[in-house]
Formats: structure tokens, C-alpha cells, sequence
């Protein structure tokens, strides 16, 4: 605090402890009240502390658990920037500056993979988000309601499949040979095709999947949205003689659009964050042009080869990509429609 | 339809246009089902058909020559029969203990008077949109000794911000401040308050959380394969995964009866899927209010 700042400054920004030059008199008020502030401060902190000492134990166990599962990897993330000895642990371990992230750049595997994971993840994006909507305002139109619970009965449930019976399904019914799609082939006269050791099948079987499975689940937030839309808007639009699909586009839309503004925020903000599971498994050597992306990288550098600091530096890549993404879209969001998920 | 168009209450009668739209959703909702119900029926009925109708590709819809060899194998198969119980085992004890320290989370992220709530708080999301990545989690998890222990399953991804944000975000909404004081006044402590007042209130979420962890620890796989070595501990997901998807049936069936072998290992397959199923997809459609309820909490205010 050597420059003499101007006193409106003090107020609020700095804090008691740091001002060095508290000559007059309304500067020594400011700092009689930021002192009482941090009194207060402190004073609360201890007075809710002695008073719910037992909320305060409660939540020990689980902060303990972020501490040591989440940010204590993240601060084991330095191991990008050094090379990992099993000897000296992380720590200990010497600094190489940016050797990992540069050698993954000049790899021409580079953009192999960012290329099969931002095409697989926009593909899932296209054609995953809008249909969850369309079945929300299709069903939202249905009169019957036992028709309507069965559907979203129904449709809901491959939610519970788990991904390595998803898979198994896939498989089974693509297998080159006793597939029902190669025995369906088979049936109308024309020839097999192994469809899992395509590489430019593999996006589409990912994403048809993907939609099979998740649709009904993602429906559902679109439907409550739909229940929620006030019901004099309908009469409004009875009255003014529109048709099914003019109350659709008219009313129904605008109605949910909050909600898809921040379902698509949350998509987007995953784009570089592809389910590892399931490409994982549908992997094999036939299909690993279009099918390895970063995640499964990282999996088989690093825990397969043992390659630690160099699928660290890559994860690493990864996780930070989709930060900023996600803060971007965000912020995207919140100028352009009010909407945001912070 | 017709009893519609008769009666009194109808204003507006509806345009051809209309009736055309409504028809045409009707066949499309119709599809819909069909696409989603036809590969499980599919699955089942081949899973009870014989061997030799699935392999020569006889099975369309229902189950031909209906016998139940496939299951007579699994049961008799020692290796599914360990995954199995492992993975009611990770199932149960893991329901627990991450129903437990979510609760113990939220609960106290939802009182007003908690100080410190909301840089916890955000301490908590902020791992949502951030995490260290693959290998430095799994270098903290072998720092801790848990590799290839049943604790690796149960503990390091023991809590999901997820539901720590629905379950506070009901808590928030039912339990009324004044109950709170009320509760301080006659001199109750903070435990016995959410043991004997909060909890009872609070059923339904407490129902959602079991009901999430327990289909995410039965679905769960990934942990499984980089944390664990030992067959004996492997869940019932990574031994189809072995069976179905790499295709390794060697341990499961005996040499001897070689001529049936590829066509029962087949016929395997879709037994294994259906058992494996069947616990999850059997209480779903009781509990689907649950899981609509659990994702409706979280989206009032995400």
C-alpha cells in the first residue's frame, strides 16, 4: 500500500489488516467497521459453530470424501507437468514443463481423436436432443391418459438397461453371422455385413443406440415443463380458432423453451465428456479408426501401458476444454436468453 | 372416439386437419413402441427358445420350442452365481453408505443458520464441472490401498453431487424454519431432529436416493474393471462382459458335450442378458414415480 489511494476505494475492497495508512479521521471510521464486520464474521462463524457443533460433524465424513476422492486428484493433475517415477511418487517426481502436451500435439493420433470425439458427440447432439422433445409434445397431445403412461412406461425403460447389456444387445443383434440384422439381411437376399467392424457404421450405431435408450428418460423434464404452461393460454388459442400444430409452435414452444435452453447448455458443456463406457465396449480392432476417442485413449495409455503423466497431460486437455465450454455456453446463454445454470 | 363427439361439452369441433394431425401422431407414438418393446421381447423370447432355434435364426417374436436350458446353465455355473451375489453384496452395502453420507451432506446445506453452507456448496458443484482426470483419481485410490478390494466399489464413488442437490433441495422445500425452532426451543438436538422429525418427513427423497444408487452400483461396470484383479470379486456386469462381449464362455461350460456347446453358449447370451435384467426392469414400473419425482426435485432449481 505504498501509492496513496482515494478514500471511497477502502470501502468494502480492502480488508482491516492490509491498510497501512489510516491517517484520517473518516478512514479510521471505515476501519472501526470493517473491524466490527470481521468481528461479526468471526463471531457468527463460532456462535452457529457452538450452537450446531453437530451439524458440523455430520458433514465432516462426506467433505473428508470430496477432499480425498475429487480435489485431491486434482491437485495430483501436476503430474501432467512432470515426469512420473514410481519411486519418488508425484511429488517427488521431476518437473518437465509442457514435454506431455506438446508431444500429444505433434502426435498425429491428435486429431484422430479430437475429430472422433467432437463428430461423435455433435452427432449425439443433432439427433439426440431434439427427439426427447418431439416425443414430449407428441405425448403431451395425447387425450388418453392410460395410453399415454404406457408409452412413457415403456420408453423410459431402457433407461435401467445397463451399459454392458446395451452392448450386449447391439452385439447380438448385429453379429456378423446370427445377428437378427444379418439374419433380416439374409432373409430378403442380400449379403451380411459386419456391422460393428465398420468404422463409418460406428457413429450411427452409437448414436440410434444412445436414442434408444435415453429418449423416454430425457422426455420426461420436457412433459413436467409441458404440464406447467398456464392453461389460459390453450383457451386463449381455442378461442382464436388455431389448429393442433399452431398451438404447438405457438404455445407449447415458447412455453418450455427455459428448459431447453438449459438441457442444451448442460449438453453442449459435455461435448468433449463422451461416455467412456459404452464406446469402450463397442470398441474392437476393425472399428478403432472412428471409435477411439480421447477418454479411451487415456484409459489404455495410461492404464494399459502404464503411461501415466502422458494420459494425465491428456485428460487433462480434456477436462479443461470442457470447462471452458461449458462456462461459454453459459455465458452465451445468459446474454442472449435470460437463461443460465448459474 | 365416438362417445367423444356426442358429448355435450364438446365447444369446438375439431377440423380434418386436426384429426389428421392426431392420427398421425398416434402412428408415430405407435412405432415408437414398437422400436422400444421388440428388442426386448425379442431377447426374452430367445431366451427361453432351444438352443437350435436361436442359432439357425428361427426366433422372430416368440419363443420357438420353449425350454429352459439357457438359465439351467447359468444357475449351474459357479462364476455367474459368485458375480451375482457380489453384485447384490455391492449393491446393498453401497446403497447405504452413499444414502447415508448424501443425507449427512444435505441435510445440513439446507439449513439457513449453517454457516459456511454456501462455500460448501460450491466446493461440492464445483466438481460437477471440473474433476483431476482418470489417472490421478486412480493413483489416490491405489494410495489409499483400495485396489483390487471391495472397498474400490464402494467408497471412491460413493457420493453424486446430483443427489446431494435434489435431496437438499427437498429438504429445503419441506421442512419448514419454523419446525426448526420450534424443534431448538424444546431444546432438541440436531441429530434427534433429523432422526426423528426430518427423516420420517422426508420418505419420498429418501426413497428416490435409494432407488438411484442402487440401479446405478447394479448397472455399474467401469470401476470394477480398473480397480479390480480378482475374479472372486468381480461383479455379475463384468462377467457378461466377459461372457457376452468378449465372448469367453470356456470356464463356463463342460468340454465334454461338444456338439451343443456353440449353440448353447448362443443361447447363453440371452439368458445372461435376462437375468441380469430382469430384478431392475421387474420393480421398475412400481417405483418409475420415484425416479420422474427424483428428477423433477433437482430441475426446480438446478
Amino acid at each position: 500500500m505504498i501509492k496513496p489511494r482515494k478514500r471511497s476505494q477502502h470501502n468494502g475492497v480492502i480488508q482491516g489488516g492490509i491498510v497501512l495508512q489510516s491517517t484520517t479521521v473518516s478512514e479510521a471510521t471505515t476501519l472501526k467497521r470493517i473491524h466490527a464486520k470481521r468481528r461479526g464474521f468471526r463471531e457468527r462463524a463460532l456462535k452457529s459453530f457452538k450452537a450446531h457443533w453437530q451439524l458440523y460433524l455430520l458433514v465432516l465424513p462426506p467433505l473428508l470424501f470430496f477432499l480425498i476422492f475429487k480435489y485431491y486428484p486434482m491437485a495430483n493433475a501436476v503430474l501432467a507437468f512432470k515426469d512420473f517415477n514410481v519411486v519418488k511418487g508425484i511429488w517427488g517426481s521431476p518437473w518437465v514443463g509442457m514435454k506431455h502436451f506438446d508431444a500429444f500435439f505433434e502426435n498425429p493420433i491428435f486429431w484422430t481423436l479430437l475429430q472422433n470425439t467432437l463428430l461423435l458427440s455433435l452427432f449425439l447432439l443433432l439427433a439426440g436432443f431434439p427427439i426427447p422433445i418431439l416425443l414430449a409434445l407428441m405425448l403431451n397431445e395425447v387425450r388418453s391418459t392410460r395410453f399415454k403412461k404406457f408409452v412413457q412406461l415403456v420408453t423410459f425403460a431402457p433407461y435401467f438397461i445397463s451399459t454392458v447389456v446395451m452392448v450386449s444387445i447391439i452385439m447380438l443383434f448385429l453379429a456378423p453371422r446370427l445377428g437378427f440384422a444379418n439374419v433380416a439381411l439374409q432373409y430378403f437376399g442380400l449379403e451380411p455385413i459386419n456391422f460393428l467392424g465398420e468404422p463409418g457404421m460406428f457413429r450411427s450405431i452409437y448414436v440410434i443406440s444412445d436414442i434408444w435408450q435415453t429418449a423416454g428418460y430425457a422426455a420426461v423434464i420436457y412433459l413436467a415443463a409441458l404440464a406447467g404452461i398456464d392453461p389460459t393460454l390453450y383457451e386463449a388459442a381455442k378461442v382464436d380458432g388455431a389448429s393442433r400444430l399452431q398451438k404447438i409452435i405457438h404455445v407449447d414452444l415458447p412455453g418450455i423453451l427455459p428448459t431447453i435452453t438449459i438441457i442444451l447448455i448442460l449438453n453442449v458443456g459435455n461435448v468433449m465428456s463422451l461416455g467412456f463406457e459404452k464406446i469402450y465396449l463397442l470398441q474392437n480392432s476393425l472399428n478403432l479408426p472412428s471409435s477411439e476417442v480421447i477418454a479411451t485413449y487415456v484409459y489404455s495409455i495410461g492404464l494399459l501401458n502404464a503411461n501415466y503423466s502422458f494420459a494425465t497431460a491428456v485428460g487433462l486437455f480434456n477436462s479443461v476444454i470442457n470447462l471452458i465450454l461449458l462456462v461459454t455456453v453459459n455465458a452465451l446463454a445468459k446474454r442472449l436468453s435470460n437463461t443460465s445454470i448459474w | 372416439m365416438a362417445i367423444s363427439t356426442a358429448a355435450p361439452r364438446r365447444r369446438i369441433r375439431e377440423s380434418a386437419g386436426d384429426r389428421l394431425f392426431m392420427f398421425a401422431i398416434y402412428a408415430i407414438l405407435g412405432l415408437v413402441l414398437i422400436a422400444v418393446l421388440y428388442p426386448l421381447i425379442y431377447i426374452v423370447s430367445s431366451s427361453i427358445s432351444s438352443p437350435a432355434a436361436v442359432t439357425s435364426g428361427r426366433v422372430w417374436l416368440w419363443p420357438v420350442d420353449v425350454s429352459f436350458r439357457g438359465f439351467q446353465t447359468i444357475f449351474k455355473t459357479p462364476q455367474i452365481m459368485t458375480g451375482y451375489a457380489n453384485s447384490l453384496f455391492y449393491m446393498s452395502a453401497g446403497t447405504v453408505i452413499s444414502v447415508t453420507l448424501t443425507i449427512m451432506l444435505a441435510y445440513p446445506l439446507s439449513r439457513k443458520t449453517f454457516f459456511g453452507r454456501s462455500g460448501i456448496l460450491m466446493l461440492v458443484t464445483f466438481t460437477m464441472l471440473f474433476s483431476g482426470g482418470l489417472i490421478p483419481t486412480y493413483l489416490v485410490v491405489k494410495e489409499m490401498g483400495l485396489i483390487d478390494s471391495r472397498w474400490a466399489l464402494l467408497i471412491p464413488n460413493a457420493i453424486w453431487v446430483w443427489q446431494v442437490i435434489i435431496a437438499r433441495s427437498f429438504f429445503q422445500s419441506t421442512i419448514p424454519e419454523e419446525l426448526v425452532e420450534a424443534s431448538e426451543i424444546d431444546g432438541c438436538s440436531d441429530w434427534r431432529f433429523l432422526w426423528s422429525v426430518v427423516l420420517p418427513l422426508s420418505k419420498p427423497i429418501v426413497a428416490v436416493l435409494v432407488l438411484m444408487y442402487a440401479v446405478g452400483q447394479w448397472n455399474a461396470y467401469f470401476d470394477a474393471l480398473i480397480y479390480l484383479k480378482s475374479d472372486k470379486l468381480y461383479p455379475l456386469q463384468l462377467v457378461l462382459r466377459s461372457i457376452i462381449i468378449q465372448n469367453n464362455s470356456a470356464g463356463v461350460m463342460d468340454p465334454s458335450i461338444h456338439v451343443q456347446r456353440a449353440e448353447l453358449a448362443e443361447l447363453l447370451k440371452y439368458s445372461l442378458i435376462v437375468v441380469a435384467t430382469l430384478p431392475v426392469l421387474i420393480i421398475y414400473p412400481f417405483v418409475q414415480r420415484y425416479f420422474v419425482q427424483g428428477m423433477l426435485v433437482g430441475s426446480v432449481k438446478g
